[in-house]
C-alpha cells in the first residue's frame, strides 16, 4: 500500500474512532446521531432481513436510466455543438452557469406534469448529469492535437473513420472524466428527489425514517448510500487507471 | 506542364484571421523538384516552412498558384503517393509502437504478413526493436518522432515531406539517421523534401538547399550541393561543406535578424 493510501485509511479509521467515542460517551446525544458501530449492525440487519432489494433496486434502475440519457445525449449535444462554431459561441457561456441554476426548483413541475412516478426523479437525476458529459465531450474535442487530425488527412481517412479511430480514443479520456462525473451528479439528483418526494427509493427511505424519528434505520441507510456512492467511485477510478495503464501512462 | 515530380508556380498562402487583417504567411514559392531529388528547405523561425509542407501535401490550399504532383493538381487532398512527417509529434497515444507504424497499411488493407515485415524491417531501421510493444507515453521525444518516420516510411511514399523530424534528436543521432535517411533515399529513389533548422543538416543531406526570406518565406537561392549520389556525414569533413555551409549562413543571417526582430516587436514588416 502506498503512503498516501495508508495515511487516507488512517484518517477515515481515526474519524470514525472518534465520533464512536463521543457517542458512546455521550457527548453527542443519541437522538441526534447513533454510534457509527450500530449504524453498521443496525445496515446489516436490514440487508439481512432482505428489507433494502425493493428500494435499492429501485434508485439504482432510475440512476442507470437518468446516467445512460446523460451520456448518449450530452455526448451527441458536445459533439452536434463542437462540430458548429456559431451554436457554439452561443452554448458556451449557458453551459458556464448551468451549476449555477439549483435543478430541484423544477422537480414540482416534473411532479405535476408526469405524477408522482419514477419519471420525474429520472429527469432531474438526467438534468444533473448532463451538462457535465457536455462539457467534458468539448473539452475532450478541444483538445484533439490538429496535428492528429492532419495525420487522418495523410492517411485519406473519410469522416467516420476519423472520428471513430483518430477524434474518439484522442478524447477518450476527456470523455472518460465526463462519465465519472455524470455518475455522480445522477445519483445526486435522483436520491436527492427521492428525499424530497417520492413514492419509494433510498432517498425515500431516508426521509421516512427521518420523519419517524427512526435513527437506527436513517443512519443505516446513510451509511449504506455513502459505501454505494464509494464502491462506484472506486470501481470507475480503478477502471480508468487500467485504461491509462494501457496507453503506457503511470 | 513541366516533368517535374513536384511543381509550385506562383504559390501563395495568405490565412485569414477573424478580426485581424491577413497574414501573409508564404510565397509567391516557384519550386520544380524533379524526381529522386533530395531538397531541404532553410530559413528563419516562422517563415512559413511548415505552411510550405502543408500546402505541397494538399493540407492547405494554396491562395494563388498552383501545385502538382506527378503532373496532377493537388487541392485538398493528399495524393496517395505522397508520406508526410509533421513538425509536431503526430504518434497514437492510444497504439503501441508496432500498431502506430502499422496503422496507414492497415488503413490500406495490406495483408499480416507484409505488413509484419515491413513493420519489423521500420522498427529495426528506426532503432526502435526494443520498443515495438511500448506505448509512446514511454518514450523520449526523439523516439516518438522517429515513430513518425516509420509510419510514413513503410508505406513506400514516392514523395516524402519532413518537417524537422530529427529537431528533438542530439546531434550525434542527428548525423546517423541523416545517413539512414540517405540509405532509404538511395534504395527507394524517392523524392525528399526536408524542412531543418540546422544548416549543416541541410548541407549534408541534400542535393540543393532552398533558402527562405523571413516570412513572407519565398526563395532568396536555391544552393546546389554537388554531392555524389553515394555520400554520407563522413562528408563534414570536407572542405566543400563548409563552403556550402557558409554560403547559406551568409544569406540567413540578414533574414534571421530580421525574423527575430519581428519576434520581439522591435520592427514591423
Ligand atoms: N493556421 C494558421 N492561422 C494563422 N496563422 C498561421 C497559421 N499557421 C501558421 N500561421 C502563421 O504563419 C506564419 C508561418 O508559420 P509556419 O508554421 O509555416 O512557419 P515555420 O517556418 O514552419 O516556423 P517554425 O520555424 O517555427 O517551424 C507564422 O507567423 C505563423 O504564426
Ligand atoms: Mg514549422
Amino acid at each position: 500500500m502506498k503512503l498516501a493510501t495508508k495515511l487516507r485509511v488512517a484518517v477515515l479509521m481515526g474519524a470514525v474512532g472518534l465520533v464512536e467515542t463521543l457517542c458512546q460517551t455521550g457527548a453527542i446525544a443519541r437522538f441526534t446521531m447513533i454510534p457509527p458501530s450500530e449504524m453498521a449492525s443496525s445496515l446489516w440487519r436490514l440487508l439481512y432481513a432482505g428489507k433494502l432489494q425493493t428500494d435499492m433496486t429501485r434508485t439504482l434502475l432510475a440512476v442507470c436510466a437518468a446516467l445512460t440519457a446523460a451520456i448518449v445525449v450530452g455526448f451527441v449535444a458536445g459533439a452536434v455543438v463542437h462540430a458548429i462554431p456559431r451554436v457554439r459561441r452561443t452554448i458556451d457561456p449557458l453551459l458556464s452557469a448551468y451549476y449555477s441554476v439549483p435543478v430541484f426548483v423544477f422537480y414540482p413541475m416534473f411532479i405535476v406534469l408526469f405524477g408522482l412516478n419514477d419519471i420525474p426523479k429520472i429527469i432531474i437525476g438526467f438534468l444533473y448529469a448532463v451538462a457535465a458529459m457536455t462539457i467534458n465531450t468539448l473539452n475532450g474535442l478541444d483538445r484533439v492535437a490538429p496535428v492528429l487530425l492532419k495525420t487522418a488527412r495523410v492517411f485519406r481517412m473519410g469522416r467516420a473513420a476519423t472520428g471513430f479511430r483518430v477524434v474518439l480514443p484522442a478524447a477518450a479520456p476527456y470523455l472518460f472524466t465526463g462519465v465519472k462525473l455524470a455518475v455522480a451528479y445522477s445519483f445526486i439528483g435522483v436520491v436527492g428527489s427521492e428525499f424530497i418526494l417520492s413514492s419509494g427509493g433510498l432517498g425515500y427511505q431516508i426521509g421516512f425514517a427521518y420523519h419517524n424519528f427512526d435513527n437506527r434505520t436513517m443512519y443505516a441507510l446513510i451509511l449504506f448510500i455513502l459505501g454505494l456512492v464509494m464502491i462506484v467511485n472506486m470501481s470507475l477510478h480503478a477502471w480508468e487507471k487500467m485504461l491509462m495503464a494501457r496507453r503506457g501512462y503511470q | 506542364m513541366s516533368d517535374a515530380h513536384v511543381a509550385l508556380k506562383g504559390v501563395t498562402r495568405v490565412y485569414q484571421r477573424a478580426g485581424q487583417e491577413p497574414l501573409e504567411a508564404l510565397g509567391p514559392i516557384d519550386l520544380d523538384l524533379s524526381a529522386g531529388e533530395f531538397f531541404a528547405v532553410v530559413g528563419p523561425s516562422g517563415c512559413g516552412k511548415s505552411t510550405l509542407l502543408d500546402v505541397i501535401a494538399g493540407l492547405s490550399q494554396a491562395s494563388a498558384g498552383t501545385v502538382s504532383i506527378e503532373g496532377k493538381p493537388v487541392r485538398g487532398v493528399v495524393p496517395e503517393s505522397v508520406g508526410v512527417v509533421f513538425q509536431d509529434d503526430a504518434s497514437f497515444p492510444w497504439l503501441t509502437v508496432e500498431d502506430n507504424i502499422a496503422f496507414g497499411l492497415n488503413r490500406q488493407g495490406m495483408d499480416a504478413a507484409e505488413t509484419n515485415r515491413r513493420v519489423a524491417q521500420a522498427l529495426a531501421l528506426m532503432g526502435l526493436n526494443d520498443f515495438a510493444r511500448a506505448y509512446p507515453a514511454q518514450l523520449s521525444g526523439g523516439m516518438r518522432q522517429r515513430v513518425c518516420i516509420a509510419r510514413t516510411l513503410v508505406l513506400q511514399p514516392r514523395l516524402i515531406l519532413l518537417d524537422e523530424p530529427f529537431g528533438a534528436l542530439d546531434q550525434q543521432t542527428r548525423l546517423l539517421m541523416g545517413d539512414e535517411l540517405l540509405n532509404l533515399w538511395r534504395k527507394t529513389g524517392a523524392t525528399i523534401l526536408l524542412i531543418t533548422h540546422a544548416l549543416d543538416e541541410a548541407a549534408m543531406l541534400s542535393d540543393r538547399v532552398g533558402v527562405m526570406s523571413a516570412r513572407p518565406g519565398r526563395f532568396l537561392e536555391i544552393v546546389e550541393t554537388g554531392w555524389p549520389r553515394g555520400r554520407d556525414s563522413t562528408i563534414v569533413a570536407s572542405p566543400d561543406f563548409g563552403r556550402v555551409t557558409g554560403r547559406l549562413w551568409s544569406l540567413l543571417r540578414a533574414e534571421s535578424l530580421k525574423a527575430m526582430q519581428y519576434q520581439t516587436g522591435a520592427a514591423r514588416p
